[in-house]
């Protein structure tokens, strides 16, 4: 099996390369040129981008438990249209993802599918109930690459701080879902103008700024990184960017839908936009911007979370919290970050494939000739209208049905196997 | 006449006073008023809805705005029946889609739906083909209600352009609160909202309403009151301390009444908790208005339901 | 609403005020005088034609007679086929009507649906003696047993044409004109 991908600009943000050429691939490898015979496939690459396959260090594949909102194999499907080479999946399945059976579970399901590279995230308590401490080291053993209780935050600042200890000893990241569940309380959208209008229940900025702080302060004190998930406001931005001028082994991402969307986006009860963290003001929208561009976020992830038509099609307060992102990412990157000049397409691919793939501690992100030749190819010019209907994942709950996306993925390369190509 | 015909009120439904027009308002209030004379009358009935049928989908209590709604229907010869939560699949856990299909297949013409949910009109209004009423969904907007207030200003005073208008309590949780605010808004008065911070919240000010938290001051020179009921969960709730001291800081009596207008007007969408947001003086005194917002409650849904059933064009006399 | 033009004026506003005095003079004499007489004109043209009703009978009695104002609208039998339902105005019948003569006053008389509507108005604001109806125009077409009390004028129309009666009050002239459709 050999193939080479012929004069894309390529990208490496490992190497911080950054020009015209080819890419070979032998064995499932990126390999160093060889000349082309009958059995290669040569893929004319010119004015597409050519980039180290993309990793979604935060997905919800649903499986196991909520087979009705997506599988491993839905999801990776949607994961390879998208783009991506990697998802990593957090545990908030049923049962939760707080032991090795589960980890190994959906490795083994993930095998099957055959389709994209699946990351388990373990839960940090058992159940993820913010109580006990879950099979941490055994989860790792398994193959789990970090830890979170996502959704359900760990309110007990004592369980973090030791599951933070702890995790400092198997030199696991922590993902952080901040979100103080007593500011929260039962918000179902950022509380501002547009709750107000709506009669919903706010959720305040600080609900989210409070457990930041909280967080940076026991990474600090901990030693242990603390990732924070899916930062939303102006606030928690600022906060993560204090920390990393301290030096504190503090990272964050961002979801396309937070550098894109207001709370606006909620008038009318759309639950396709309804979503946790909410979707929040227009300086927020703007912070988190200036956050992906002086490099304070350095991962976008999407947050994918499928639900069934029927679980949304209800009153906003009864809809679950979630949206599907995998196949809108890198449209959205690069039409509200690329092609406005906020992100040059290397900094764009660095928090697309190698910032996550360096966090969760993967051998991706990386054109090196000897690596795992997983490999996204992006037309930047190509524009789409998003039509839900073609989602290849079991989600269309995106707010995001309609939009004109510029910059989209044209081919998606798993070891060295082509596993999407339009 | 002879041109074009003009429609005057032309939605489907009404789920809130915030995308209706001043001039829309202005026309329903207008058709009001031949539907209050009707209620004056020794026989309250007219055939103009018959044959047509209305539902009432309750999922909360409502004495008053339900028999309000039904005595419209009746007064206009409108079948009207009423699902309500506890007496319908909605308590077994049916879920609004499920008996807004169930709505649509027994034909209604007009639904009038009261939820505990915001948006739970809107998302019931795209799913029937019938005209959807918000009878009061959630902490969204009560536009009826609003109506009925926007009507007995207006009959009191002629015009609501120019008056200040103040709304106290409960702003957080009020639906009423809302559709108000957009309702005086539009019709050109000023709006004032008072109440505890815990209970006022963010944003108010970009609808075009002026803050305050301190009763006294709210009250100067304003032509009317409309004092909201405050919910005894909400202390529970920790959002104020209790109810004697709420009574202390926002409740009405006759020496805070003096800071307004002498002729000033005051409201109520009831039941009244007297003695806590209205003391018993200033509710059965002459500034009251509480009952006359029945009546005209009544008036101005006939006129809702006449509109929404199709009336509404300025076509006379080709008849 | 299809295009109309005028075809023929028929009466002027002396012809007006001719049939007006001679409509009040066979009121009168009908009812033996004016007990009990009431006058209710239905919008719009009826209620200026009862007004003049009025004013004359007072000329020639020296008594005053009630007229009250009779909005048909919420009455039509046609809602439910009309796409939309036209703007309902007030009803100012600000007398009893109990035991009452009411002399119902249109401007023209022609299905008599405008009548049958407004007669079960009437009696939903009480029990009259009895009901009585004056026309200023009867262009005939009947659609239900219906006829006038009083008339001003017979008109024989086709189908085709219209009668519009013009008012000072309402429309600035007094006259009766032929409409045709073109």
């Amino acid at each position: 099996m050999k193939m080479i991908i012929r004069g894309g600009r390529v990208l490496d943000p490992a190497s911080g390369r950054d020009e015209t050429a080819d890419v070979y691939i032998r064995d499932g490898l990126v390999s160093g040129p060889f000349k082309a015979d009958k059995t290669t496939r040569v893929i004319d690459a010119s004015g597409k981008i050519v980039a180290p396959g993309l990793v979604d260090m935060h997905v919800h594949l649903r499986e196991p438990g909520y087979e009705a909102k997506e599988t491993i194999a839905t999801g990776a499907a949607a994961a390879v249209r998208g783009g991506f080479t990697g998802v990593a999946c957090m545990p908030n399945t049923d049962p939760v993802a707080d032991n090795r059976f589960i980890i190994e579970f959906i490795k083994k399901r993930a095998a099957e599918a055959d389709m994209v590279n699946v990351y388990p995230v373990g839960a940090v308590t058992k159940g993820s109930r913010g109580g006990e401490m879950a099979e941490l080291a055994d989860m790792r053993d398994a193959g789990a690459v970090a830890f979170s209780d996502d959704g359900w935050p760990v309110m007990d600042a004592g369980v973090m701080r030791r599951a933070l200890q702890y995790c400092k000893m198997l030199g696991a990241v922590i993902i952080s879902h901040c979100e103080d569940k007593n500011l929260a309380a039962g918000g179902v959208m950022h509380e501002g103008y547009y709750s107000t209008i709506l009669g919903l229940k706010g959720i305040p900025a600080s609900a989210e700024e409070v457990m930041v702080a909280r967080d940076i302060i026991l990474a600090a004190e901990t030693g242990c990184p603390v990732h924070i998930a899916h930062v939303s406001t102006a606030g928690s931005v600022a906060l993560v960017r204090e920390a990393k001028k301290k030096g504190l082994p503090v990272t964050a991402e961002a979801a396309p839908h937070h550098f894109t969307l207001t709370d606006r986006a909620v008038a009318e009860y759309n639950t396709a936009a309804k979503v946790n963290p909410p979707l929040r003001g227009e300086a927020d929208v703007q912070a988190v911007r200036e956050g992906l561009a002086d490099g304070t976020v350095e991962v976008i992830a999407t947050d994918h979370a499928p639900h069934t038509v029927e679980e949304k099609n209800v009153e906003f307060d009864l809809a679950p919290f979630g949206l599907v992102g995998l196949e809108t990412a890198v449209g959205l990157v690069w039409t509200e970050l690329v092609h406005t000049g906020i992100l040059t397409p290397l900094q764009a691919v660095a928090k697309l494939s190698l910032h996550p793939a360096r966090l969760l501690g993967i051998d991706r992100g990386t054109l090196a000739e000897g690596g795992a030749a997983d490999i996204t190819v992006i037309d930047p010019e190509l524009e789409e209208t998003v039509d839900p209907q073609h989602f290849a994942g079991k989600g269309r709950n995106t707010p995001f049905a309609g939009r004109k996306l510029k910059g989209l993925p044209v081919m998606t390369i798993v070891a060295g196997k082509v596993k999407y190509e339009r | 006449m002879g041109g074009g015909i003009l429609i005057l009120f032309k939605h489907k439904d009404l789920l809130g006073l915030k995308d209706i027009t001043a001039a829309e308002i202005n026309f329903l209030l207008d058709t009001a008023v031949p539907m209050k004379e009707i209620i004056s009358r020794p026989i309250k009935k007219v055939p103009t809805l018959r044959g047509r049928t209305v539902v009432n989908l309750f999922y909360e209590n409502s004495t008053r705005t339900r028999g309000s709604f039904e005595l419209a229907a009746k007064h206009l010869s409108a079948d009207s029946i009423n699902i309500s939560s506890s007496s319908s699949s909605v308590a077994k856990g049916e879920s609004l889609y499920d008996t807004a299909r169930t709505i649509q297949s027994l034909g209604a013409d007009v639904v009038i739906l009261r939820h505990p949910m915001a948006g739970a009109a809107q998302l019931l209004a795209g799913t029937v083909e019938a005209a959807v009423i918000n009878a009061g969904d959630g902490a969204h907007e009560h536009p009826t209600q609003a109506l009925l207030d926007l009507f007995t200003v207006r009959e009191r005073r002629g015009e609501i352009a120019g008056l200040r208008v103040l709304i106290v309590g409960d702003i957080l949780h009020s639906r009423v609160a809302r559709s108000d605010i957009w309702g005086f808004t539009k019709m050109g008065a000023e709006v004032r909202v008072c109440g505890p911070p815990t209970l006022v919240p963010p944003g108010l000010e970009e609808t075009g309403a002026r803050v305050y938290y301190n009763l006294e001051e709210a009250l100067v020179d304003v032509d009317v009151v409309i004092m909201l009921r405050i919910q005894k969960e909400r202390q529970q709730q920790g959002l104020f301390p209790g109810l004697r001291e709420y009574a202390r800081l926002y409740g009405l009596n006759r020496e805070r009444l003096a800071l307004a207008r002498k002729d000033a007007l005051v409201m109520h969408p009831g039941p009244v908790n007297r003695g806590v947001e209205i003391a018993s003086d200033i509710a059965d005194g002459p500034a009251a208005v509480i009952e006359e917002q029945v009546t005209n409650g009544v008036a101005v849904r006939m006129a809702l339901l006449y509109l929404l059933t199709g009336g509404g064009d300025r076509h006379e006399n080709d008849y | 609403m299809p295009n109309l033009k005028e075809k023929a004026r028929i009466i002027d506003k002396d012809g007006i005020r001719r049939a007006l005095t001679r409509i009040a003079h066979e009121i009168i004499e009908r009812n033996k005088g004016t007990e009990d007489l009431v006058l209710i004109g239905i919008r719009r043209r009826g209620v200026p034609l009862a007004r003049r009703l009025a004013e004359k009978i007072r000329a020639i009695e020296g008594s005053r007679v009630p007229v009250g104002i009779l909005d048909i609208t919420l009455y039509r039998d046609d809602l439910s086929t009309l796409s939309h339902q036209p703007v309902v105005r007030q009803t100012e019948v600000n007398f009893p009507i109990k035991g009452k003569k009411v002399i119902l006053v249109d401007d023209v008389l022609f299905t008599g649906r405008t009548i049958r509507a407004a007669l079960d108005a009437v009696i939903d604001l009480g029990r009259p003696r009895n009901i009585q109806l004056a026309a200023l125009i009867d262009r005939g077409h009947r659609e239900l047993p219906i006829r006038a009390d009083y008339v001003g004028k017979n008109v024989p129309t086709s189908r085709r044409e219209s009668v519009a009666v013009h008012l000072e009050e309402t429309d600035g002239v007094d006259e009766v004109v032929i409409m045709e459709k073109t």
